[in-house]
């Protein structure tokens, strides 16, 4: 009996002191970047969390949101999380924070004084809730990008396009050579369209007085009429069986040249690089859809789950701290194609379209909050519902459109 | 190993049910105090039932005109459209394929592969191939008119009114091939003797199908039924792979509701989880007890 | 094939047959044009999958390409990339088949006992027992998710093997528990009868009697299982944990990726490659089939 007392406290001294050398902790994490630039964008992530002696345990699932969000909440109340996950920053996680399941990373924000380098402060704002940093934004990507192609405009005799305005110009002579003026793809590509008409043609103001602050009287008013009028030209520019169901084959028909110009996100801009077109050259990039430069401040955030092991906790904030590392945030954005949190690093690498929005990042008045930093999903799902019916159905005018628009924003939880 | 089937089915279906009536958002709740504090009423079936993608009836309101008709649009007509079509057509197609392969043919394994193997893949990528074959620029219309009939159209898929036509067709395709081998289970197990009679009586081979297998084979059928009325109404990878319930929402699903709602508002999945509970507990239950009430 | 030569011969009729009769020329014909039917999809994907991708961009989705490749074949097994991993869709094999297995075992267990009690061992509660399960089948499973984490939790099995079996087996049974109640109570009940006048028990008159009898059935209760938890990819991915990933993991990152281009042509070997298993599993439980048919004749 002795011995074996004896024996299993030696072990259990000898367990606590593996624990108290630096070992390497097996981090999973959970995110949806699976494809090939998105791959290359994590793999310098992993380097980075194994070189600082932890191990990067990668767990990646495809498919955004309506695929990952239940499989991650499960793992979560399961009780056997993973160390850190993407998840959309904002209202989408309120909840989890608020059932007291995300680890409180305050410390290591505190410590590497976010709240100084990173910007915008939007960003680090939307991970914050009661005043407490429960995750750590990574990159910023902007959806406010009109892309065109300019061999199809100087083909029809026309100078490319500089602007909505001058693209919904000159739609009539590329439909006479058969071309289609916009492609748009099904699905959530059709709400990006529509916010980026909001914020070119109503304007930045006017788009986070309804979202944010719910201005029922701008909604129902001129501004946004303005919006469902621009929307329902574009329903005739791309008629139901003229959408396609991908937003990269979207982007690929202005590759091709069978359309003019595409509305997405500056994720857009790697489809135009396989294809080795130049920037100013064969193709525009053109933010704000040239109306007004401006971008949104959407991004992606990890957040690290509770766990009970405390070398995992530990492990997790040391992980938090590595991923906004100058090397590190610089080696991932110019693989991800998106912008850096911090302004203080070198980015000569960057392609134009990257240096387009990083001059804008610069000046803090033309960066806005993104639509689920300012109103919860189910109301944003909502939205995506009614403009995809409208896009869809030519019996729906713009006006009734506009009164169901009013009607969700009226109900959206404050 | 009942009791925990009854235990997870009665809790699972009761706590749809009871938390339907709550707010309940992103994060799951359980407890009963919970319940309490999150208690809404009705609005969740309120907000379903005034949801355009839900149910649409815009022709009610004409009740007494001339232009009156009842024609609903969304995603509850839209199961029903898709489940009685797919019911009548898989089992009917399923149990003449079962027939024709019941005549000894050979290369019996080669056929019965060939019409099982759209069941054995997975229907994210099939569905994308349908979504191709379907589709009016590069499928079946556009290679179709470069081959010079430019007449020719079949553009089912982008029509908001023939779209649900188009996915039965992809459903068929699917799920005919596993009617066929449960018709084949039921017709292999017939009694030889009821052949032997037949022939002495001089029936057809077809009246004899028809008039003495068929009713016989009454259990399969009934099993056959289920299982694919099951599937039809829980249609959701179909829809999403070859659509995405579009063009625009025309040929959403309630599922596919359920599912989006399930990450952004779990209220609203449940609320139409139970919908179409209770709707298959009304259809079912007279059913179950006509059926099987008597026999125990 | 051989179904021929095992089927007794029926002694009536206008025996014996032309080999050649309208009939069988019908019943050929019907069959050749529906399995075209039924290929064509397979057709566009192989042929797709040996595609490359320019020549899917530029080309008919109908017409194959004059210059095929395996490429996309040996990425999609090897080397195509699921977020940080490249070792393409072969990872989750053994986990697929380790998940599958067990849990195709189990179920089809499970269900053919439930079934078999509820057609000829009545209970007080069967029929309500019956009504639940039947009414259970038509829940959308993704409502289950949450209150069976739960449970698993509380069995303290979440993120295990014997989870996901539970799972599977839970999700399985009303389906086929109907299968083989159904069954069942279409074989004569004389039967059953004569067994228990035999003094045969519980056990002994359903391992004897009954499952030898139902090979058809069982054949058909295989194919929905394997298939149906082959690619299930949910279930799977939540209750099995990180380690036990099955192979759905690495087809759906590989198919369903948000950004980045398409390769539609590893999609489709990927595919291919995933359903292989089942498709085997058809083809080989042919002869089950047959077997099936000497066991009719057997009770005649």
């Amino acid at each position: 009996m002795g011995i074996k007392k004896f024996a299993l406290g030696l072990a259990l001294s000898a367990s606590l002191f593996a624990v108290g050398a630096a070992k390497a902790t097996d981090l999973e994490v959970t995110h949806w970047w699976t494809s090939g630039g998105e791959a290359a964008a994590v793999a310098e992530f992993a380097k980075a969390v194994n070189a600082s002696g932890d191990k990067w345990v990668d767990g990646a699932i495809a498919g955004s949101g309506s695929v990952a969000r239940p499989i991650i909440i499960s793992r979560i109340l399961g009780g056997n999380p993973m160390a850190a996950t993407q998840l959309n920053p904002g209202k989408d996680a309120d909840d989890l924070i608020k059932a007291g399941l995300l680890e409180d990373i305050t410390d290591v924000a505190t410590a590497g004084d976010w709240a100084h380098i990173l910007r915008p402060a939007s960003q680090l704002a939307s991970c914050t809730v009661d005043g407490k940093v429960y995750c750590v934004p990574v990159n910023l990507h902007s959806g406010q990008w009109m892309w065109t192609n300019r061999k199809v405009y100087e083909d029809a005799g026309l100078k490319p396009p500089q602007n909505w305005n001058e693209m919904v110009a000159a739609a009539p002579a590329l439909q006479a050579k058969g071309i289609q003026p916009l492609s748009l793809s099904q699905g959530w590509p059709v709400g990006l369209l529509v916010n980026d008409v909001v914020v070119a043609l109503a304007g930045v103001d006017n788009f986070v007085k309804v979202y944010k602050d719910r201005d029922l009287a701008i909604a129902g008013g001129p501004e946004f009429a303005k919006v469902y009028q621009a929307l329902d030209t574009v329903r005739k520019f791309v008629p139901a069986d003229k959408m396609v169901p991908q937003w990269n084959e979207a982007i690929g028909l202005v590759i091709q040249g069978k359309a003019g110009a595409n509305i997405m996100g500056d994720w857009a801009g790697g489809e135009f690089q396989v294809a080795k077109m130049v920037a100013g050259k064969d193709y525009d990039c053109l933010p704000g859809l040239g109306v007004t430069p401006v971008l949104d401040t959407g991004g992606d955030v990890f957040y690290f789950p509770k766990n009970k092991d405390p070398a995992v906790t530990a492990a997790q904030k040391k992980m938090a701290a590595t991923l906004v590392t100058k090397e590190v945030q610089v080696a991932f954005n110019l693989k991800k194609g998106s912008l850096p949190m911090r302004a203080d690093v070198d980015l000569s690498a960057a392609n134009d379209c990257m240096k387009k929005g990083l001059a804008i990042l610069d000046h803090s008045k033309a960066v806005f909050p993104g639509t689920i930093q300012m109103i919860d999903r189910d109301s944003l799902n909502q939205i995506d519902d009614l403009n995809t019916a409208f896009m869809a159905d030519p019996t729906m005018t713009a006006a009734a459109a506009q009164a169901k628009f009013v009607d969700i924003i009226k109900k959206a939880p404050k | 190993m009942m009791l925990i089937v009854l235990g997870v089915f009665v809790g699972g279906t009761a706590w749809t049910v009871l938390f339907s009536f709550t707010n309940i958002k992103i994060v799951p709740i359980f407890t009963p105090s919970e319940w309490i504090n999150g208690f809404v009423g009705t609005a969740n079936y309120d907000r379903l039932f005034h949801t355009d993608r839900w149910m649409e009836c815009p022709a009610l309101s004409h009740i007494g005109q001339a232009d009156w008709q009842l024609q609903c649009r969304g995603a509850l007509p839209n199961v029903v459209t898709y489940a009685v079509l797919s019911i009548i057509l898989s089992i009917s197609i399923g149990f003449l394929l079962a027939v024709f392969m019941d005549q000894k043919v050979r290369l019996e394994g080669m056929f019965r592969t060939i019409y099982l193997y759209p069941f054995a893949l997975s229907f994210i990528v099939t569905g994308h191939v349908w979504a191709w074959i379907l589709s009016p620029e590069y499928g079946l219309q556009g290679s179709i008119r470069q081959l010079g009939w430019t007449s020719f159209s079949f553009g089912w898929i982008a029509d908001r009114q023939m779209v649900m036509y188009a996915i039965v067709i992809a459903g068929i395709w699917q799920g005919s091939g596993f009617v066929m081998a449960l018709m084949l289970a039921g017709l292999r197990g017939i009694d030889d003797e009821i052949w032997k009679a037949a022939k002495i009586d001089g029936i057809s081979t077809w009246r004899t199908y028809l008039q003495i297998v068929l009713p016989m084979m009454k259990p399969v059928m009934v099993t056959t039924f289920v299982i694919v009325s099951s599937g039809a109404v829980r249609i959701y990878d179909l829809v999403v792979a070859i659509t995405d319930g579009g063009p625009g929402i025309s040929s959403d699903v309630p599922t596919r509701y359920i599912y989006q709602n399930f990450s952004a508002n779990l209220g609203q999945s449940l609320a139409a989880s139970t919908c179409m509970l209770v709707a298959m507990a009304f259809i079912l239950i007279p059913w179950i007890r006509m059926e099987f009430g008597k026999k125990g | 094939m051989s179904s021929t030569s095992i089927t007794p011969i029926i002694p009536a009729g206008k025996k014996p047959k032309k080999l050649i009769t309208t009939e069988r020329v019908v019943v050929y014909s019907v069959l050749t044009l529906c399995a075209l039917f039924f290929l064509f999809p397979l057709y566009i994907m192989v042929i797709t999958s040996l595609k490359d991708i320019e020549a899917i961009r530029s080309g008919n989705i109908f017409v194959p390409t004059m210059h095929p490749t395996f490429t996309a074949w040996g990425k999609a097994w090897n080397s195509a990339c699921t977020g940080l991993y490249c070792e393409g869709i072969k990872v989750g094999f053994w986990n697929s088949v380790r998940i599958t297995g067990p849990s195709v075992i189990v179920s089809i267990a499970v269900a053919s006992i439930t079934g078999y009690s509820l057609a000829n061992w009545p209970f007080k509660f069967s029929e309500v027992f019956f009504t639940i399960l039947l009414v259970s089948s038509f829940i959308p499973y993704v409502v289950m998710l949450y209150p069976l984490v739960l449970i698993t939790r509380w069995l303290g099995i979440f993120s295990t093997l014997p989870a996901v079996v539970l799972v599977h087996t839970i999700f399985g049974l009303p389906i086929l528990t109907l299968l083989f109640r159904n069954y069942f109570s279409s074989l004569p009940q004389e039967l059953f009868k004569a067994a228990r006048v035999d003094g045969a028990g519980y056990w002994r008159i359903f391992f004897q009697v009954y499952a030898p009898m139902s090979v058809p059935i069982f054949t058909v209760a295989v194919i929905l299982q394997i298939t149906g938890i082959w690619n299930d990819f949910l279930f799977g991915v939540i209750y099995a944990g990180p380690t036990n990933y099955p192979m759905t993991v690495q087809l759906n990152n590989i198919v369903n990726s948000v950004q980045g281009g398409k390769e539609y042509n590893v999609d489709m070997a990927a595919t291919i490659l995933t359903g292989i298993v089942p498709l085997a599993i058809y083809f080989f439980s042919g002869k089950y089939f047959v077997r099936g048919i000497a066991a009719g004749a057997v009770k005649g």
